[in-house]
């Protein structure tokens, strides 16, 4: 099958191939490049090779059984696509959240923005040699994935910002493990910016090689780093400000070529706005006190119990479900609607609440918003996630679509690497931060 | 307030094309001929309106209806600081719409991506071919007719 | 007769031993498992230390090919293509769900586990599997190598 590079190349040109499996780390894309010698005349990028039909099988899936799949989008800043989604659906029902809950989630998406930068600019500089910077890069966003870890229960992918609120309540300790990770985070960006920023190879080959001007950029579709590093100042955190962004301080940092160097230094820039973000936000949310568990009883005493009037103690719940007892859902999870699980502790005690997790989870009920379509934009690691759903009216949505910023990006390299040499396409494309889940969806 | 100033505007000066207005959830939504659609993009592009950037583009299919797939675009104007939706109905016997590629740039994968999901055609469009899917695929796979779990493999796969 | 088989048996051993510590594998990263991996191959929890820490980038160079993430249909043809490119012996990983059975991907899109492609040695759920699993899933990919029958001429495997 004969690609559109070969149909229209000359006859004396060569072609390469950098094909969907290459060590770039991406993830699976494919460029396609017609050669003089090193030169690149034209190129041709071929993607696709990621779709998991994400969009069909959404339309497939109720609203709540799909925010698994929502997290695969952009993997590496997997809360921030939770967040999305959450907020679309809370703008559809019309449900406000309470405010914990959107400190909690304010710090939630900082602190999976900066292991998104850290894992782009790591790639990116491990691909152009430096190989220590990645190591650097990845023990900080180690740091950052344990206070994820620890109150959400997974490293990566752990669908925590539900519609309605969070799934739990933040860790014991967790001022600690966030002062930590924000300590470690600090002392990799300074070793990092003492080997990279003025270092002559990484200038030579990361300024002035993958410009692009204003207006490329913007007729182009960019959003997020790469528009900022073009000098637009665009963020969606601060033109169309969700949760408590618009009462923390923080600043856009901005490039002035649009080249791979001013990438980097947006993004190592950024990486300092959003611990400055993290620091404020835990300095926001109150604490709360710690459990006493000696006086709990289990949920099969509290039956026994409880045959006429509801028992005072509190019950026991099995340790996956720490954060979110019922005392704790006022403070993390909305009660304007229906839209959340019942607790725990009604389902195994009460008949209502057990038919209210019925209702809940049964095929046909549930979250059913009313009809009509809506779109909400969050501020992703690589730019504007947006979520477009059209519902109608049933458990399922009739249409869900994803706005991903890489997508736009992308649609540059092309144009970015023509006239080039093949050394400069691997850190232009690594400053571009192509994640497959977003780009192929 | 300004946001309804800019509506009354766009709406007085491109009366021809706009079949209804209408405020969703705080969103406006413009719904439009598709005859019409380049004559307002390109309008809407320039100034005094100034939407300079397409969010996105992508369709939806409904299946029961005579107009089976509506095409619905983002646009944002960055000095405005507004969002506008637009809305065109398609007939499911010729989905083909003009193509916006002249205006904006990633106009061109955007609508290779709704050409390969949905069978939606672009006149204008300079090359109009498959982007996620492989080229052997047949069908148009977020086509409500499409079965979801039809798979068609490349190579002959083993069990 | 009992002392060439002594010998053989010992020779074996050496062999087993020789390359399940020196593996050098081959990362055919898709999608998020690959965060994992990266995770994996980095200071915190080691790959190096099994012997597995030098990555070759070309599959004629390898001996393990880490097949991590979901695979597409689109991207069948090339998994295939890579497989068949490395040399005898070589053994495959299947890493996190998606590779292994398809994971919560089952639709017109994805392979549902990539042994209907290519004959695999250990499978290693988890979606993220966490880097804990990875080193268990080598180990016992280690041990395997060690116990089975080694050849010092080529062999093709189906």
């Amino acid at each position: 099958m004969e690609t559109k590079l070969q149909k229209d190349a000359r006859p004396d040109t060569m072609l390469l191939n950098m094909g969907p499996s290459h060590p770039a780390m991406h993830g699976t894309f494919r460029i396609m490049l017609e050669l003089e010698g090193e030169k690149i005349l034209n190129a041709e990028v071929d993607i696709g090779y990621l779709h998991r039909g994400f969009e069909k099988t959404c339309e497939n899936r109720t609203y709540f059984n799909l925010l698994p799949y929502v997290d695969r989008l952009n993997y590496v800043s997997p809360l921030i696509n939770n967040l999305g989604y959450a907020m679309t659906m809370e703008k559809l029902l019309g449900v406000r959240v309470p405010e914990r809950a959107q400190q909690i989630r304010v710090l939630m998406s900082e602190l999976t923005r900066i292991s998104d930068h850290l894992t782009c600019l790591g790639a990116m500089a491990m691909e152009n040699g430096a190989f220590s910077v990645f190591l650097y890069m990845m023990k900080a966003r180690e740091y950052l994935w344990d206070v994820v870890e620890f109150t959400t229960g997974s490293r990566m992918l752990t669908s925590y910002i539900r519609i309605g609120g969070v799934r739990a309540d933040l860790h014991e300790g967790w001022q600690s493990s966030v002062r930590t990770a924000v300590r470690e985070t600090r002392r990799a960006l300074r070793d990092v910016a003492g080997l990279l920023d003025k270092n002559q190879i990484f200038l030579n080959r990361t300024r002035g090689i993958g410009s692009i001007s204003k207006e490329d950029a913007i007729s182009h579709g960019w959003t997020g780093p790469c528009l900022r590093s073009a000098g637009v100042s665009y963020d969606v955190r601060k033109a169309h400000p969700y949760l408590i962004y618009d009462r923390l301080e923080f600043e856009v940092p901005l490039g002035e070529q649009g080249d791979n160097y001013d990438r980097y230094s947006v993004r190592m820039r950024e990486m300092e706005q959003s611990l400055r973000l993290c620091e404020q936000t835990s300095g926001l949310i109150p604490d709360s006190k710690p459990r006493v568990k000696a006086d709990e009883i289990e949920p099969t005493e509290a039956l026994r119990l409880g045959r006429l009037q509801k028992p005072p103690q509190r019950i026991r719940l099995s340790p996956n479900l720490e954060g979110s007892e019922a005392d704790v859902y006022p403070r993390i999870l909305t009660g304007d609607a229906p839209v959340v699980v019942p607790p725990k502790e009604d389902t195994y005690t009460t008949m209502e609440g057990l038919i209210s997790h019925f209702l809940f989870f049964m095929d046909g009920y549930g979250i059913r918003p009313p009809k009509g379509d809506v779109y909400f934009s969050v501020e992703g690691g690589n730019g504007e996630v947006g979520f477009y759903i059209v519902s109608d009216g049933t458990d399922r949505p009739y249409r869900l679509h994803v706005r991903a910023p890489c997508f736009h990006v992308l649609s540059a390299l092309e144009q970015l690497v023509r006239g080039r040499f093949v050394a400069d396409v691997i850190p232009t494309f690594g400053s571009m931060n192509m994640i497959g889940g977003e780009l192929d969806r | 307030m300004e946001k309804e100033d800019l509506i009354e505007e766009i709406r007085a000066r491109f009366s021809a094309g706009i079949e209804s207005y209408a405020e969703s959830l705080g969103d406006q939504v413009l719904v439009v001929r598709r005859e019409n659609l380049l004559a307002l993009m390109s309008g809407l592009r320039a100034a005094p309106f100034d939407y300079a950037v397409l969010l996105d583009a992508t369709c939806v299919d409904f299946l029961a209806s005579e107009n089976r797939f509506e095409m619905v675009y983002h646009l944002f104007s960055l000095s405005r600081n507004r969002r506008l939706r637009i809305k065109t109905s398609l007939p499911g016997g010729n989905p083909v719409v003009d193509s916006l590629s002249g205006l904006w740039k990633n106009a061109d994968w955007l609508e290779r991506e709704v050409f390969d999901m949905f069978g939606v055609g672009f006149i204008g469009h300079p090359d109009l071919r498959r982007l996620l899917m492989y080229e052997e695929f047949e069908g148009h796979p977020l086509r409500k007719d499409y079965p979801w779990r039809k798979e068609q493999p490349l190579i002959p796969l083993k069990d | 007769m009992s002392g060439f088989d002594f010998l053989s048996a010992r020779f074996e051993t050496a062999l087993g031993w020789a390359r399940k510590y020196s593996l050098f594998h081959y990362p055919f990263v898709t999608a998020c498992c690959g965060i994992e991996y990266m995770s994996t191959a980095c200071a915190h929890f080691d790959l190096d230390r099994f012997g597995a820490g030098l990555i070759r980038f070309s599959p004629r160079q390898a001996d393990l090919l880490l097949v991590v993430g979901t695979v597409s249909h689109k991207l069948a043809p090339v998994l295939k293509t890579v497989y068949e490119q490395m040399m005898e012996p070589k053994w495959v990983i299947a890493f996190g769900v998606c590779a292994v059975s398809g994971g919560i991907y089952q639709n017109y899109a994805a392979v549902q586990g990539i042994d209907k492609i290519i004959p695999v040695d250990v499978y290693i759920p988890g979606c993220p599997p966490r880097p804990e699993m990875v080193l268990d899933g080598l180990m016992r990919l280690q041990e395997k190598i060690q116990r089975e029958k080694q050849d010092w001429r080529w062999k093709k495997r189906t």
